[in-house]
């Protein structure tokens, strides 16, 4: 027993060994090169023709400082902030209404409601924003629209509508299965109690699942930081959606259409800290409160 | 870090583009044939390409296929940073001097011998820059003429306007007669074409003067230009949607859009988009800023650019030059790719005689294009042409949406450029 004492301790280093190696190649080192690039900048020499005209020097925070001062990125946090707003509360209380139809005793195509609303899931954002696209231009859409959604006043919920299409249905599962754990005894005191169904969906429901609709939440916070695909796609049809519509595509335009990697890593840097500071502040909020009656 | 870092960037490249990284191995290969790696998204470049590697057994390309110019650059900048760029890459004139800029290039004047007579002047000076350097060999390029509907021309009454003035006139006209149709569209999306509407008018938006570069985007022709399309737009004559949209694709074919000032390779693309109208489209000169003259500008154009990491320098140039000169190259890049040859006796040559098949009643389509493109005028690129662009999208449109002046886009744009010249440190004058 004894003898085996370092190769023991060695044992879950090695076992850890792969993780590490993983983790350090494929996010720290990463993490690293945008950092350190987010505090250089490109410098060219006369007219920036001919071998070696174009160096890379340490320019410190100057590019921070460039990237923050620009007007259009903070136009584009505030999009994506108005988009949050609306897409919060609206993809939650959808998924939970719909959940709750679906949960209630003796619903009527219940199996292919789920999947019918659930199915959007499966389609890939890009190939949903086109499908949408082709449905709001209004010289190809077979719906009667009543406004042009690519006008600019509209744009925010055309982006909204192609979310939610595409997120409603796995929230939707999500607080579902977390119904279907209440045992039923839940409900038959409750209806002993002489509860009707609505008494019971926002009695007894509702709290159950709070756990379940924080992850939800979290998961449409995320999706929100995250919104690019559908823009971008989108942004082709209109004039109204600028390249830098949200930070994230002022980030991959920097990078892929200016040309600037340096500005597009000191962008992606503050993103990443501002999405850090927000994911921690938000959990500790809602851990409180939804795991409130655990610890007590 | 970037020792660290280069083997993973190299892993990412080598995942998206398999061809550029056996390039690499094979130069360590002394016997057996010279293999050499084309970037390049020319429409059917491949059947080109073949025609050269069954006559050289000892130099043998491979094209990989890329989906657009924007995309190739962006691709071939990440590619040059990991070394794994081809050994040959398509790169549109306006790219050039950002990749020149980047140092993907390669000098090619040892290599080109007597090529430089084989080129019209106008595309040669593409591809220095102005400079003793040659940079690529030029492969085609893009005068811009007028497509029109004749059919719907005949039936609304409406004539071929000559000058910009009547092509005003005619757009309203026809706003008169229905209002389910417009002559043309203005897009926020397509900033080449606009260049091009601005080299016909006398625009030069960079030009090179010593070791100092000149910006005029916001110069009073290219203010023209903008003032007089956002004129037609504010009066609602012409419409303001994007081009190359799903919409306006469909336009094309339905009679929605009477005209498209486009460039030569124009017929491929209506072929392509709207093959039902096929025979009812014409092509005339661009109308003229002054009645009686004859001036148009470019949009589009390519050129063949050796990578300055190719070990192959000497035979990706000599490949170059045969895939843009040789009778055998540009008759196939005339018929498979729907491309106008940058080479002289090109122009002239058999491939030429009969007209597109898209215009069966244009015999003289060839030869009246000829006409128009020794008309065409453009200007040096500058090294930044991608953030102009970008600027150009975002600005007009803004412009577009916001109902605002062009002429403050243009300004937009301007400034954009210069800007991003100065904190990179070009040596810049005006602005």
């Amino acid at each position: 027993m004894t003898s085996a004492g370092p190769a023991r301790r060695a044992v879950p280093y090695a076992f850890l060994a792969p993780a590490i190696v993983l983790f350090t190649l494929l996010v720290l080192v990463p993490i690293g090169y945008t950092i350190y690039l987010s505090l250089h900048r490109a410098k060219v020499s006369g007219l920036g023709l001919g071998v070696g005209a174009r160096t890379e020097v340490f320019a410190g925070l100057d590019t921070y400082r460039q990237a923050l001062a620009n007007p259009e990125f903070w136009r584009g946090v505030l999009r994506v902030l108005s988009y949050g707003a609306l897409l919060v509360p609206t993809m939650l209380g959808l998924a939970l209404l719909f959940a709750l139809l679906l949960d209630r005793p003796k619903v009527r195509f219940a199996r292919f409601s789920r999947i019918a609303i659930f199915l959007p899931y499966a389609v890939p954002s890009v190939v949903a924003t086109v499908l949408w696209g082709f449905l709001y231009l209004p010289a190809l859409t077979p719906l009667p629209m009543p406004a042009n959604l690519l006008e600019p006043g509209l744009l925010l919920f055309a982006v909204l509508n192609i979310g939610l299409w595409g997120g409603v249905g796995f929230n939707m599962v999500v607080i579902l299965t977390a119904l279907r754990a209440v045992p039923a005894e839940v409900y038959e005191s409750a209806r002993l109690d002489g509860a009707s169904e609505w008494q019971i969906a926002v009695r007894v429901k509702i709290p159950l699942v709070t756990p379940a609709l924080i992850m939800a939440g979290i998961f449409t916070v995320i999706a929100t930081l995250q919104v690019f695909n559908e823009p971008t796609t989108l942004q082709p049809l209109t004039n109204a959606m600028p390249s830098t519509w949200t930070p994230l595509m002022k980030v991959h335009s920097d990078a892929f259409a200016r040309g600037d990697i340096y500005s597009a890593s000191a962008t992606s840097v503050v993103i990443a800290a501002a999405t850090l500071v927000f994911s921690l502040v938000f959990l500790r909020l809602v851990n409180r409160r939804a795991f409130a009656g655990e610890q007590r | 870090m970037r020792a660290l870092l280069r083997p993973l960037l190299a892993m990412t490249a080598c995942a998206s583009v398999l061809a550029g990284c056996s390039s690499g191995e094979q130069a360590t290969e002394p016997d057996g044939p010279i293999e050499l790696t084309y970037w390049a998204w020319a429409a059917n470049i491949e059947q080109v390409v073949e025609k050269w590697n069954s006559e050289h057994p000892d130099v043998q390309v491979t094209v990989s296929r890329q989906s657009s110019g924007d995309e190739l650059v962006t691709k071939v900048l990440a590619a040059a940073k990991t070394g794994n760029a081809p050994d040959l890459l398509q790169a549109e004139y306006q790219a050039l001097p950002t990749l020149v800029s980047n140092g993907v290039t390669a000098d090619l004047s040892p290599h080109v011998g007597d090529a430089r007579s084989r080129f019209t002047d106008g595309a040669w000076d593409q591809v220095t820059l102005g400079t003793e350097a040659v940079y690529a060999i030029p492969q085609d390029s893009g005068p811009m003429m007028l497509y029109y509907r004749k059919d719907l021309f005949a039936s609304y009454g409406l004539t071929v306007p000559k000058t910009w003035d009547e092509f005003a006139a005619t757009a309203a006209a026809l706003r008169t007669k229905t209002t389910s149709s417009y002559l043309t569209t203005f897009s926020s999306n397509d900033p080449g074409w606009f260049a091009g509407l601005a080299q016909q008018a006398g625009a030069r938006w960079w030009d090179i003067d010593g070791e100092t570069w000149t910006v005029g985007i916001d110069d009073e022709a290219t203010r023209e230009v903008a003032d007089y399309w956002g004129g037609l737009v504010a009066d609602g004559v012409i419409d303001d949607q994007p081009m190359y949209t799903p919409e306006w694709n469909k336009a094309l074919g339905d009679g929605t859009v009477l005209a498209w000032p486009s460039a030569i390779w124009g017929p491929a693309v209506l072929a392509d988009l709207a093959a039902a109208t096929r025979g009812k489209w014409a092509m005339a000169p661009m109308p003229q800023w002054t009645a009686g003259e004859h001036r148009t500008g470019n949009w589009g154009g390519s050129s063949v650019a050796v990578s300055a990491d190719s070990p192959h320098a000497e035979a990706a140039a000599e490949f170059a030059i045969w895939l843009n000169s040789d009778p055998v190259a540009t008759e196939a890049l005339v018929t498979a790719g729907s491309l106008y040859p940058a080479a002289r006796d090109a122009q002239s040559g058999p491939a030429l005689a009969q007209p597109p098949a898209f215009f069966p009643d244009q015999p003289d389509f060839y030869p009246e294009a000829k006409r128009i493109a020794d008309s065409a005028v453009g200007w040096i690129w500058g090294p930044n042409v991608n953030v102009t662009y970008q600027a150009y999208k975002d600005a007009f449109g803004k412009a577009i949406t916001n109902r605002t002046p062009f002429a403050d886009a243009v300004s937009e744009m301007h400034k954009s450029t210069v800007d991003d010249m100065r904190r990179n440190g070009f040596q810049v004058a005006d602005g």
